[in-house]
């Protein structure tokens, strides 16, 4: 987060307040008490049928323990790291920035296509693009064997993780890449064109005059692709947590582990887990926000 | 041209290139399937026919969805922009105690109650508030869902803004409303576009919500829509999953690219310092 | 209704926190019940005026899309009808759905709980169990009155399929229909394996000697008994439990589920003897669509024996608009009954074995107009009502006098009416029942990865000892 910036307008403390009122409201009312009451259900046995649900019964601290006790949760914790590391920070990230940053040279009708493609990703719906990867990534008759030449082999149980990973970059790139067209055109083009006047490369202009003024909004994008990667369900449309819990990440596990049985509570307190790890992830990035000032 | 600056070229080329197959390979199934009589679960050159649309045409709630789905997606998008905009400028002029805090907790609980494990209590709400059924309900979920991480993301435009104009402005005598409307909205607009799309892709793909919340299926909106063209026995009728999706995607795309032409993901004022 | 006690002796902090916020939840997870007063049998029965709605997971032009158009097309409008010549103005209305059914239940048990929701509520007959035990769903006899005892359909309803709608010896509402499960074979393989095309294998032995045959045949994988965890629900229903039915015993009963016993590793035994000799594909168990994926492949004439349901016949493979229609279905397919382990070692001495499901229609609870949303539902299940259903097409109903009309002139389907109804088994309908499967389906999972069947086992007691927390209502042998 910037630093205090000057009340410049003369905005004053009652008319922010009126500006953030609404905001907070709709907040307040549709996503902390959901939230927090979400987070109350995992303190019991709560199930959307059968008995729990009539009489759910408090267990405090039982459905926690059960899960980090679970073997498999931190097998999957695991995997949900590599995943985010693998996709979010250095895929997504990357691979928006660098189509942000070429695409401002390219000419008007190639930008508008690789815009439309890379934007068509993000657009369709989970169960659509499920159905694209697997015929791409088929063992026979996928496209990707057909262009590699390399007949017979199947991805998704071959290479799970780099598969799904590969897939998530595909998919969620668009939003990088939004946000950093919109960061990069507020870089004053005058101190751009000063530097290559004076001779400095492009990795030279990036570093100096390019990342200075988008560092925050490079942090802003980074921790919260991070943690929309990490809550991530549609690698299950892909490889069902397979082969053999490969692919198991945490969605997937709280999935399998409590919602298919309808174990809501079991559920809740699995995700009140994700929200620790998520508030360590945040917490994480807050210092290296804080330390590069 | 020297050879580092063909070298370069070239490179540029070739990566443009490599993005592009990329992108577009994984799509090609898109490109065959709608248009196939008979589309398996790998691409292959179609029995091309315009029947699965018109089969979709004979659904009677495929068409009637996507215009749901503009209505709801929509009105998140303003209310998610407007109130977002409002909410982060005013976080960032003005110095409120723990706004990092407070802002970074919202921005966690919004990745429960996106989850399935909220449904119960996002319905058991709706329903001591009469907003079953009810197209408005929706819209305010998920706009309460989607504004932490718009007010995250628009703070950083906020705060990147120059004083100086503000400033300026002020001197000549402009209210903090006028301030707000013409320098400082203009400056961040790249920013606000970017949430907008981002909010009408969010919502325009909500599957979860509508369908917990809605009941007329006359109020359906696409991304609910898209999961019923399955069999009894959960397998997928391809041909109208994949035209429906050619049409589901339309609409976003045209707006996209209507949002880009117009208010543009650059700033085209003139700034100089 | 907690599990925290109350005391009135000096309360450290903690315990008043800890407690308020047991109190919290439990209230708020059951906040809707304060408010409810059950309605009578007899409300508004003299009403000259009802509103009636009905909820299944069907839509028009998506899934079940017969059944939603029947809804619109038959029974609105001919119910309607009915009452008109009554003197009654009934407004019914249909509230499709038409998705996965998971969140379909979902969708109805917030629905059911609190207290709202369609009249009259279609569910799948595995679901009656959990939804009684969460009070979501009443005896018919305490909704309608003694009255529903003198409906003449039961009387054409086999018990077994009544079971379908009940829990605890009480009924809760109208069976549609059932089904069965059995071995289809490709007949063209076997004549090239040198099988008979009268096939019908009488232990497992039989099946594997079959599938040794077909594996002489290039590019041809002999069996496809689902396994594995992403086929969900189908590698349970359509594999292990069949077979454990054909070992000789019930995954759940008199109380007691079947943990680590000598007949689950036989089941685990089998999946790993045809694994190992390579007569099931297990990349194809392992995939997310391989469940689709093998339909595919057995209509391409790829798989020589597949087990699978009737609706495989009626619905994947049906030349006539299938998902994966087989032109040839009708001269080259063949079926044959599920064998038991070895002849007579089925449950109840059988010599061999089938899994049945079904669903039904069910009244809410809450509804304003009982006696008025009764008589719609015996409507809807009214000979007339279900020829109408069908219209034309042959399934497998919960009526005998309609099957008599209608499967005659489907021949898997008579097999499947006549001869697998009667010895089949159904699924217990307890909440706890999804997570049972899962550990199942992960049982299957790990032989199908390598591991051996008694570790496959040792691991399954320990998931479902952990599923029902605790084990004394597990078997062991």
């Amino acid at each position: 987060m910037s630093d205090h910036a000057a009340d410049a307008a003369g905005l004053g403390r009652p008319r922010a307040a009126a500006f953030m009122a609404p905001a907070l409201l709709l907040i307040t009312a549709f996503l902390v008490v959901p939230a927090l009451w979400t987070l109350v259900l995992g303190a019991t046995n709560y199930r959307l049928t059968g008995l729990a649900a009539a009489n759910p019964q408090f267990v405090g601290t039982g459905n926690i323990t059960e899960a980090l006790s679970d073997p498999g949760f931190g097998w999957s914790l695991w995997l949900t790291l590599l995943f985010v590391l693998g996709s979010a920070i250095f895929g997504q990230s990357l691979a928006g920035l660098s189509l942000a940053w070429s695409l401002r040279s390219a000419p008007k009708v190639v930008k508008a296509v690789v815009e439309t493609l890379v934007l068509m990703a993000w657009i369709l719906p989970s169960s659509v693009v499920a159905f694209l990867w697997v015929a791409y990534l088929s063992r026979h008759g996928g496209t990707l064997n057909a262009i590699l030449q390399t007949p017979g082999t199947d991805w998704l149980i071959q290479h799970p993780m780099a598969s799904i990973i590969v897939f998530n970059i595909w998919r969620g790139t668009a939003f990088s890449m939004l946000l950093f067209s919109a960061a990069l055109s507020a870089v004053p083009p005058s101190q751009m064109e000063s530097a290559r006047l004076a001779g400095a490369g492009t990795l030279a202009q990036l570093r100096d005059v390019v990342f200075p003024h988008i560092r925050g909004h490079v942090l802003t994008n980074t921790l919260l692709i991070s943690l929309w990667t990490f809550n991530d369900f549609t690698p299950y449309l892909l490889t069902a947590g397979g082969p053999n819990h490969a692919t198991e990440i945490l969605p997937v596990f709280i999935y399998n582990r409590a919602l298919y049985g309808g174990e809501l509570g079991y559920g809740s307190a699995i995700s009140f887990l994700m929200l620790i790890i998520n508030l360590v992830i945040a917490l994480f990035y807050v210092r290296l926000l804080r330390e590069r000032r | 041209m020297s050879p580092q600056a063909f070298l370069r070229r070239v490179g540029f080329v070739l990566f443009l290139a490599v993005v592009t197959a990329f992108w577009a390979l994984p799509m090609l199934w898109l490109v065959t399937a709608p248009f196939d009589a008979h589309p398996g679960l790998t691409v292959r050159w179609p029995e091309w026919t315009l029947d699965n649309f018109r089969r979709l045409s004979e659904s009677p709630y495929a068409f009637s969805s996507l215009r749901n789905s503009v209505l709801l997606a929509g009105g998140a998008m303003i209310l998610v922009t407007v109130f977002g905009a409002l909410a982060a400028y005013a976080l960032s002029r003005v110095h409120v105690p723990g706004r990092g805090a407070i802002l970074y907790g919202m921005l966690l609980l919004s990745s429960i109650v996106t989850g399935t494990a909220a449904m119960v209590p996002i319905f058991q709400l709706m329903f001591t508030l009469g907003l079953i059924d009810d197209r408005t309900g929706v819209i305010l979920v998920l706009t309460g869902g989607l504004l932490p991480a718009a007010i995250f993301v628009l703070k950083d435009f906020m705060d990147a803004t120059p004083r100086s104009y503000e400033e300026s402005a002020r001197v000549f005598g402009a209210s903090p409303t006028q301030v707000l409307r013409h320098v400082v909205l203009p400056i961040a607009r790249p920013g606000l576009a970017t949430i907008a799309v981002w909010a009408l892709v969010n919502a325009w793909g909500d599957f979860l919500t509508a369908y917990i919340l809605l009941r007329d299926p006359t109020k359906t909106p696409a991304g609910v829509v898209m999961y019923t063209f399955y069999s009894e026995g959960g397998q997928a009728n391809l041909p109208l999953i994949s035209a429906f999706s050619v049409l589901y995607a339309l609409p976003v795309v045209v707006l996209y690219i209507f949002v880009s032409r117009r208010y543009g993901f650059r700033f085209h004022g003139g700034i100089k310092s | 209704m907690t599990g925290v006690p109350l005391s009135s002796s000096p309360i450290p902090r903690r315990s008043i926190l800890i407690g308020t916020v047991g109190m919290a939840a439990a209230a708020l997870a059951s906040c809707d019940k304060a408010s409810s007063s059950t309605s009578s049998t007899s409300a508004n029965a003299t009403s000259r005026t009802v509103t009636l709605s009905i909820a299944a997971n069907a839509i028009s032009g998506g899934k079940s899309s017969k059944e939603a158009d029947w809804f619109a097309k038959y029974v609105i409008p001919e119910f309607i009808k009915a009452q008109q010549a009554k003197g009654v103005t009934a407004t019914v209305s249909f509230q499709p759905s038409g998705v996965d059914d998971e969140q379909y239940k979902s969708k109805l048990a917030l629905d059911l709980k609190s207290k709202s929701g369609a009249d009259i509520v279609s569910l799948d007959g595995i679901w009656v169990g959990e939804f009684a035990q969460a009070g979501y769903i009443k005896p018919l006899k305490d909704v309608v009155g003694s009255s529903v005892t003198s409906w003449e359909g039961w009387s054409q309803i086999p018990e077994a399929v009544q079971a379908n709608a009940a829990f605890d010896g009480n009924t809760f509402g109208i069976p549609a229909g059932t089904d069965g499960r059995v071995l289809y074979f490709n007949k063209k393989l076997f004549a090239q394996a040198g099988l008979p095309a009268n096939w019908q294998p009488t232990s497992w032995t039989d099946l594997i000697s079959a599938g040794e045959k077909l594996a002489t045949l290039s590019g041809v994988t002999p069996l496809q008994i689902d396994a594995g965890t992403a086929m969900g629900e189908a590698t349970t229903m359509q594999g292990f439990l069949p077979l454990l039915v054909g070992a000789g015993q019930q995954i759940y009963a008199n109380g007691k589920w079947q943990g680590n016993t000598q007949a689950v590793r036989d089941v685990l035994t089998f999946y790993q003897a045809i694994l190992a000799k390579k007569l099931e594909d297990s990349t194809l168990q392992l995939a997310a669509k391989g469940r689709d994926e093998s339909f595919g492949a057995f209509a391409q004439g790829k798989i020589g024996v597949l087990a699978e349901g009737d609706y495989f016949w009626r619905s994947v493979i049906n030349p006539n608009g299938g998902d994966a229609p087989m032109a040839t279905r009708d001269s080259d397919v063949g079926w044959a009954f599920i064998p038991a382990m070895a002849p007579g070692k089925g449950v109840g001495g059988a010599d061999y074995a089938s899994m049945s499901g079904g669903g039904g229609y069910f009244l809410n609870p809450s509804t304003p107009y009982p006696q008025q949303a009764w008589e719609l539902l015996t409507f809807m299940s009214s000979k007339a009502a279900i020829l109408a259903r069908l219209d034309g097409a042959a399934q497998v109903t919960a009526r005998k006098d309609v099957n008599s009309e209608v499967l005659s002139k489907d021949p898997l389907l008579s097999f499947v009416s006549q001869k697998v109804l009667p010895l089949t088994h159904y699924r217990p309908g307890l909440a706890v029942y999804p997570q049972v499967s899962l550990a199942l389906q992960q049982a299957t999972a790990d032989v199908v990865s390598g591991k051996s069947p008694a570790d496959a086992a040792t691991a399954y007691q320990a998931a479902l000892v952990k599923a029902l927390g605790g084990a004394d209502q597990v078997t062991t042998s």
